[in-house]
């Protein structure tokens, strides 16, 4: 850390560990009711604890890239932040709108589009607070050093707040609603995300591999290249299924298939310039969770992606438990494990201290990554066998339910074995131990 | 990037000319292309009537046209870069003006011959053929379009670099079609 105010990150980095304890807690909860579907039936519905599951995932992963830019930029500007005390204010009100929210599902209020439950007014204040973010981390780029990073960072998180604008328009048409509905999410995901994870390992592969500025900048130049030349297009393998033109099922499926490459070329990134950079770095942890990032996202994004995004393929696994098993994998691989690892990376700097919890940090890292992993199989097996008797042998959906119990039982084991993991992970970032460090360590050379 | 891109570090891109992002750009677009040939030939295997019979629309003199017109257009781009080499702002200038003019009479004739298809109720949604057809030339006319774009700002901005960076776009405009040309109106 070398600016005062890239401390306000802490805030983020606790409120989106908070929240990622409750989205896994809510998650074995949902893991539970699969398989013993009267648990807390009064209490907790399946769809409102479904609610909170998806929607904390969402806000902690966004939360965390609030925090990771409020970390990084300073230090890539070489500059102050713009104004602590509004990022201060607008994690206290992010903080409260997601929390209203929650309680507000508890008693059965939200809007009812998947994903995008929240009440109108919590919308708006996502806006507002999106507003206070971008303002506050431009102003900052404005007046300091130019990186590609930061611009690439810059365009990811503009991006996301420009999509996100998709939420406020529900057209009474059903073909409509979705289109937009899908510009959030998906857009999210296979576009502007990836600009956020691409600037993020590549700030962290100058920091923790001593490779140069002008090698890593090329190669994000790549990647991004190619996750905007197959995303935008790709996110068109949705389309006709929601009643959107036949046409759809081509472009989906071609630019769909493009889109393991950016995470293909993340891979090939991280590895080389851990491999060439040849300089070993004290925080260990870090660098696993960087690398472990874009592995498991090349497998969850790239690969669990391909698995069913042809045309032909999708037309019978559509909706099965084959996409929530991409789900997980992507969205642990892609999204999570970029916020562990900066969190990881950053927290020791930002308390002043040597790398700490590392072997603690590891074991988290071993077991959530195995966990999330069999449950992906679980899931993937489970979908195999629900299209076969469902959409080939056209048994009925809860006929076919009851034969997947075996399936659910180990996704429920995955899921505890997950959150262990994760309590692991919270509790080796949170509960500082090891010595203050020099002034030498705190500041690794470029 | 400010002008670095010369400074190696590209690997394999970095012997290549005009800016490396470009050859990026386009082995994304030859993936692109090639997926929807490779559509074309699972369409043709799994309907080979519906193929034939669309195919029997397909003006080839059109098509032919278009590939006279197209190549000449590449070959006065390559002139304007070699030209340029040389030192010759206007000479290559007029050369890219002259590639230009010929991308958008490129576009004038497919635009006769999608008026002439619609006309007859052919679009894009009548069957596979005709989906892939209007997807496959429709991305690549839009390409020329795009190149037309990119000549007029490289004629402009009229460094060697640049010159060889717009070239190289087109000359990838002017392939795929020399690809997409005979195996989509000729092979029967």
């Amino acid at each position: 850390m070398k600016y005062e105010s890239q401390k306000v990150a802490l805030y983020y980095f606790a409120g989106a560990l908070g929240l990622f304890v409750a989205q896994v807690l809510f998650g074995v909860v949902l893991g539970t009711i699969v398989v013993a579907p009267n648990t807390l039936s009064e209490l907790l519905p399946f769809n409102v604890a479904r609610m909170i599951h998806t929607n904390a995932l969402i806000v902690w992963l966004l939360m965390g890239f609030f925090g990771c830019a409020y970390y990084l930029i300073p230090e890539e500007s070489e500059t102050e932040l713009h104004s602590p005390r509004l990022a201060i204010i607008q994690f206290w009100l992010f903080l409260f709108g997601a929390a209203a929210a929650v309680v507000g599902y508890l008693f059965r209020i939200h809007e009812g589009r998947e994903f995008l439950e929240q009440p109108l007014w919590i919308k708006l204040a996502i806006v507002v607070v999106a507003l206070m973010f971008l303002y506050n981390v431009t102003m900052t780029v404005l007046k300091g050093r130019k990186t590609a990073i930061t611009n690439v960072l810059l365009l990811g998180l503009w991006g996301i707040a420009v999509f996100f604008l998709f939420s406020l328009y529900n057209p009474a048409n059903l073909i409509l609603d979705k289109v937009f509905w899908w510009w959030v999410v998906h857009l999210w995901v296979e576009g502007v995300w990836e600009l956020v994870m691409a600037s993020v390992l590549a700030f962290l592969m100058i920091k923790m591999t001593g490779i140069d500025r002008e090698v890593v900048e090329k190669w994000l130049y790549v990647i991004i290249g190619l996750a905007l030349f197959s995303g935008i297009l790709g996110t068109g393998h949705h389309y006709y299924w929601i009643g959107m033109p036949a046409y759809w099922q081509w472009i989906g499926s071609v630019f769909s298939t493009l889109e393991v490459l950016p995470f293909f070329a993340m891979v090939i990134f991280t590895f080389m310039m851990v491999w060439k950079g040849g300089r070993t770095h004290p925080n260990k942890a870090a660098l696993l969770w960087s690398l472990g990032c874009s592995v498991f996202a090349f497998f969850g994004a790239g690969v669990w992606g391909f698995l069913h995004t042809l045309a032909p393929v999708n037309y019978v696994t559509h909706g099965t438990q084959i996409t929530a098993a991409h789900g997980h994998l992507a969205f642990y691989g892609a999204y999570v494990m970029l916020n562990i690892a900066m969190f990881t990376y950053a927290m020791p700097n930002l308390l002043k201290r040597e790398p700490y919890n590392q072997v603690l940090n590891m074991w988290g890292f071993w077991i959530t990554s195995s966990g999330v992993t069999f449950m992906t199989f679980a899931l993937t097996f489970a979908g195999v066998v629900q299209t076969h008797l469902q959409r080939v042998m056209g048994m009925n959906f809860m006929e076919v339910q009851d034969a997947l119990g075996l399936f659910y039982w180990m996704r429920l084991g995955a899921g505890v074995a997950t959150l262990v993991g994760v309590i692991l992970i919270v509790w080796s970032l949170a509960v500082p131990g090891g010595k203050r460090a020099g002034a030498a360590i705190v500041q690794p050379a470029e | 990037m400010s002008g670095s891109t010369r400074e190696g570090g590209w690997g394999a891109l970095s012997d290549l000319p005009g800016n490396p992002i470009m050859w990026v750009l386009i082995i994304g677009e030859m993936l692109v292309f090639g997926a929807l040939l490779i559509g074309f030939a699972v369409v043709r295997l799994l309907h080979p009537q519906m193929v034939l019979a669309g195919q029997s629309a397909l003006s080839i003199p059109l098509g032919g046209l278009n590939t006279l017109i197209l190549v000449t257009s590449g070959w006065l781009a390559a002139h304007a870069v070699r030209l340029r080499s040389d030192g010759d702002i206007g000479g290559s200038r007029l050369r890219l003006a002259g590639a230009g003019a010929l991308g958008l009479a490129f576009l004038a004739v497919k635009g006769v011959e999608y008026a002439d298809k619609a006309a007859r109720g052919l679009g894009i949604e009548t069957d596979a053929f005709w989906t892939l057809f209007y997807l496959t030339t429709g991305f690549h006319a839009a390409h020329v379009a795009m190149g037309v774009i990119l000549l007029g700002i490289v004629g402009w901005k009229n460094t060697s670099e640049n010159l060889e960076t717009g070239a190289a776009f087109w000359h990838m405009v002017d392939l795929v079609w020399l690809i997409l040309f005979p195996l989509v109106y000729l092979l029967r």
